[in-house]
């Protein structure tokens, strides 16, 4: 009797905690990228906290929320206005922007302007997708490259190089240049790849370092005369001939940049989607990612692994940097791919949030190159500092490493008694 | 503690694995599980433990109804907990294991370290399960791993103490052991849960039974019921407990061992010139209490231990040293010890685990790429005839049962071209039917023409499939005799005895 009422009444009551808790689970589970969408929704609202306490008119409007019955109404307005403005321009920037769409419809005319922030974004997004394939594979070996921003350079200067010193028709030329990048980077890869098969030197700290001697060794390269522009003293690199650059997909007219390249990070993503779940080798490597151990015991040689993910890994990365050079400033100079456009480093904070699988690892860099892009249009139109567009991605890839938090944070608005008991659940499952 | 199941339902997606359980176990009692693999009874435990939530049903402690939000608050509530797969932190020592959650501290919130060793010396002297509590976890074989699983429980002075299979690699001699604790626990008071596939023990420490075979109770019954009537409860059918074997005819020795010396982890013989052959169509038996050195000589043969000094030939090729890769290409068979560390890929799927060391063989792969159809047909097939139970193919191996997850690779090795097995506790962990179903086909194997070297602390075992038994002790083979030779004897010569002395 009293199991029949338990069944009835758990049926009846689809709010019981148990029902409420196991449909959480399903759905966050199941879905990695319905976790990854609120850990956007919650990185927007750090930001939108941001620029409220960066942004003087906003927070004079609170100071002042006392002076009059009007004001915290006033201060509230004032808020949304200046939120809403940046995220805006943020959207209009990378997007489009649905008045100027309305205008191309209307009129048939300036469709290049209704497309530039699109194009920007995907122009962004193409060596970004790339290298960041380049380090998810590597860690879904369980080899972590944190070197793929040298490797990029490396495959650049090669690239550039190529594409600049000889001469020759453009369905060799490109094909070379691009192999020059991949093989650029494979010598920057190889380095940390055979000290850590054969001397055991831990990869994070070689390739960490080997970045730092890279970036020098750019310099140093630029500055060189078979590299240097002629005439010059700055460390900037001769300009590709156009028979080796990509061009852009509706031609230089057109004025989107948006180039050939995005075929290129297609073909690498249906590669790295081949290799990891059809190719034997990459079997080899998952295999040796989830459980050194077993995979020792299987025959795997973990030495020609480690080699190989390396040279992999360090190809597409130099492809990657081959890739930004041909399809955008076509020469290379002494901030190719430092600081912030180190898009090697991104691409660390790429792949984890693609959860190191290739499409997830599209969507994550087209998020990025989104805020980047729109970033500096909001930057532009109210002032705000692109430096906001980092703070949401690094608060986007926080929670998404976390997801025990985001899982807490939106149980517990959910209900709130129940929420709160409900929170230490799932830790354990 | 007594303590009451009240229609407990467990589901994972789909899969009812629980299926409205009712049990109780009362004070002084000890509760033994029984049933077959994928049963349930691990799900069982689980949700006992507060680390899943069960669906439906409720858990009554001492009258009062309970719901554990994780295995802290059952811990708390006194409740222990033997993992069928041990929940202990590979790189600690095994102090700061056993310690872990209850860590006694100096000033300042520090760990005290000689406190808690202190400790472990002392419950492992008290129960008779020694064990260095220096040692680090990973460096120890499986045998001494499940005694720390066990101090840890047994530390914790629990009032419901729940053993997962504790005994699957424990030594006869453990078995005892632990079987007089229970009692003594028992006696004092505290409840027991024990789950075994070995009917022997049930009977012999049992107070009542309850057999459990496909998520549902299927009955209770006294430790006085016969073995074969509890494994036909079980399994659903009759099950022969042990092989008819026809005779062995041996032929060419496969498997040559010279000398042998092989050093552990912290640099000790202990494969200390072990001489040792087998000839193809027959079973070497290896037995032999666990940490005498069958771990290290066992990865010596897979290729993965280097070899000090010494010879290993196969079908009269040197081996010495070679790859585990080239091992496996000579015809190797492995059977690892420990599955989850060496055999299994737990994050994937069974199919992917049913072809792990052949990946590239024809048809699972064709010029690099893998032929995904015909890993699947293998493992459609592999689960048919081996009987796993698992919902699909391409379930992770995480989410099977213990047993069934053993069965993953005992269908792999048993699967593909041999030219001779090396098998440590190829049945630990698998139910009577299981068992009955794996000895069959190691013997058809040897029957056409196989070497076979089981590793085994399970003297029912080696005298179940050995067509001749070596012992092994510190390092040294004491002896190799026939099947014929009593246990007495063979106990004897595990303890160190030769075969010479032992006779007498
Ligand atoms: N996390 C999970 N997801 C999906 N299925 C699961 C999960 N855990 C267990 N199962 C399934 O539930 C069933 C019962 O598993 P359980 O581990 O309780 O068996 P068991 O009785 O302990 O068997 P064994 O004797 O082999 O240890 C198995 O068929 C298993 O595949
Ligand atoms: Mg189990």
């Amino acid at each position: 009797m009293t199991e029949n009422m338990a069944d009835v009444l758990a049926q009846a009551d689809p709010g019981s905690p148990v029902e409420r808790r196991s449909l959480w689970t399903r759905f966050s589970s199941k879905s990695p990228v319905v976790l990854a969408l609120l850990a956007l929704v919650l990185g927007f609202l750090i930001g939108a906290l941001v620029i409220i306490f960066s942004t003087n008119t906003v927070l004079d409007a609170w100071r002042g929320i006392f002076s009059s019955w009007g004001a915290p109404g006033h201060a509230l307005k004032v808020t949304f206005d200046n939120v809403g403005a940046a995220y805006r321009a943020m959207f209009t920037g990378s997007v489009f922007d649905p008045s100027q769409f309305w205008h191309s419809i209307a009129t048939g005319k300036q469709w290049d302007n209704t497309l530039t922030p699109l194009s920007e974004t995907l122009t962004y997004a193409t060596p970004l997708i790339i290298a960041s394939i380049a380090v998810g594979i590597a860690f879904q070996t369980g080899i972590f490259n944190i070197g793929a921003n040298g490797q990029a350079i490396m495959g650049g200067i090669a690239g550039a190089s190529i594409g600049s010193m000889i001469n020759m028709p453009a369905i060799v030329h490109i094909p070379l240049t691009l192999a020059a990048g991949i093989v650029g980077g494979m010598v920057a890869g190889s380095i940390p790849g055979f000290l850590k098969a054969y001397t055991g030197a831990h990869e994070v700290i070689v390739t960490l370092m080997l970045n730092y001697v890279i970036a020098f060794f750019l310099v140093f390269v630029l500055l060189s005369t078979p590299f240097q522009l002629p005439g010059q003293s700055n460390d900037i690199s001769r300009t590709m001939h156009s028979s080796a650059q990509l061009a852009p997909l509706f031609g230089a007219a057109s004025g989107l940049r948006v180039s050939y390249g995005i075929f290129i990070a297609a073909a690498v993503v249906y590669f790295a989607w081949w290799f990891l779940e059809r190719s034997s080798l990459g079997f080899d490597f998952r295999i040796t990612g989830n459980n050194p151990n077993a995979a020792r015991a299987s025959g795997i040689n973990a030495r020609r692994v480690i080699v190989v993910v390396f040279l992999i890994s360090g190809g597409l990365a130099g492809l990657a940097g081959v890739v930004q050079v041909s399809s955008t400033t076509h020469y290379v100079d002494g901030n190719f791919l430092i600081g912030s456009a180190g898009i090697g480093f991104t691409a660390i904070t790429v792949a984890l949030l693609g959860r190191n699988r290739p499409m997830g690892i599209v969507w994550g860099s087209l998020l990025f190159a989104a805020l980047g892009v729109g970033g500096r249009n909001m930057q532009a139109a109210t002032g705000i500092p692109l430096d906001l567009a980092t703070i949401i991605q690094s608060v986007v890839v926080l929670f998404v490493a976390t997801p025990v938090l985001v899982k807490e944070i939106f149980r517990l608005r959910s209900s709130s008694a129940q929420g709160i008991q409900l929170a230490t659940k799932g830790w354990g499952s | 503690m007594r303590i009451e199941l009240r229609g407990i339902t467990k589901r994972f997606g789909s899969f009812t694995a629980n299926d409205r359980i009712d049990l109780v176990v009362e004070p002084g009692e000890i509760h033994c599980l029984l049933g077959e693999n994928g049963a349930g009874k691990s799900t069982l435990m689980n949700v006992i433990f507060g680390q899943l939530q069960p669906e439906e049903g409720e858990i009554v402690i001492d009258g009062e109804t309970i719901k554990f939000a994780n295995s802290g608050e059952a811990v708390r509530r006194g409740i222990g907990m033997v993992h069928q797969h041990f929940m202990l932190v590979p790189v600690f020592s095994v102090a700061e294991n056993v310690v872990l959650g209850f860590e006694p501290t100096k000033s300042f919130d520090r760990l005290d370290r000689k406190k808690a060793a202190d400790e472990i010396r002392r419950v492992s002297k008290e129960y008779g399960l020694e064990v260095n509590p220096d040692a680090v976890i990973e460096e120890l074989p499986v045998g001494l791993q499940q005694r720390v699983e066990i101090l840890k429980a047994l530390s914790q002075d629990a009032e419901l103490l729940i053993l997962d299979e504790p005994t699957a690699v424990l030594t006869p001699q453990e078995i005892e052991a632990l079987m007089a604790i229970m009692r003594s626990l028992a006696k004092a008071g505290k409840s027991i849960l024990f789950i075994t596939h070995k009917l022997k023990e049930v009977r012999a420490v049992g107070d009542v039974i309850t057999v459990i075979r496909q998520g549902r109770v299927v009955g209770s019954v006294p430790p006085t019921t016969s073995e074969a009537e509890l494994a036909t409860m079980m399994v659903g059918r009759d099950v022969k407990l042990t092989v008819t074997k026809e005779a062995a005819a041996p032929g060419d020795e496969v498997l040559e061992i010279r000398d042998l010396v092989v050093r552990d982890d912290r640099g000790l013989a202990v494969v200390n010139g072990v001489t040792l052959n087998v000839r193809a169509g027959e079973i070497m038996a290896l037995a032999g209490v666990q940490g005498n050195g069958q771990t290290e000589l066992v990865e010596a043969l897979a290729g993965m231990r280097r070899i000090e000094s010494g010879t290993i030939t196969v079908r009269g090729r040197d081996v010495t040293n070679n790859k585990p890769r080239e091992m496996l290409d000579e015809g190797l068979g492995h059977i690892p010890e420990d599955r989850q560390r060496n055999g299994l890929v737990l994050s994937m799927s069974v199919a992917d685990n049913l072809v792990l060391n052949t990946p590239r063989r024809a048809p699972f792969a064709r010029r690099g790429t893998r032929n995904l159809d015909a890993v699947e047909q293998n493992a459609r097939q592999q689960v048919k005839d081996f009987d796993i139970r698992t919902t699909s193919t391409r379930e992770l191996v995480s989410s099977l049962s213990g047993g069934n997850q053993q069965k993953v690779i005992v269908a792999r090795e048993l699967s593909r071209p041999l030219a001779f097995l090396v098998a440590s506790q190829p049945t630990r962990g698998l139910d009577v039917g299981s068992i009955e179903y794996v000895h069959r086909q190691i013997v058809n194997q040897r029957n056409e023409g196989l070497g076979v070297l089981i590793v085994s602390s399970e003297l029912d075992e080696v005298f179940a499939l050995g067509d001749r038994i070596a012992v092994m002790h510190e390092g040294r083979i004491t002896g190799v005799v026939d099947a014929t030779t009593s246990r007495e004897t063979i106990g004897l010569m595990m303890a160190g005895a030769s075969s010479q002395s032992a006779h007498d």
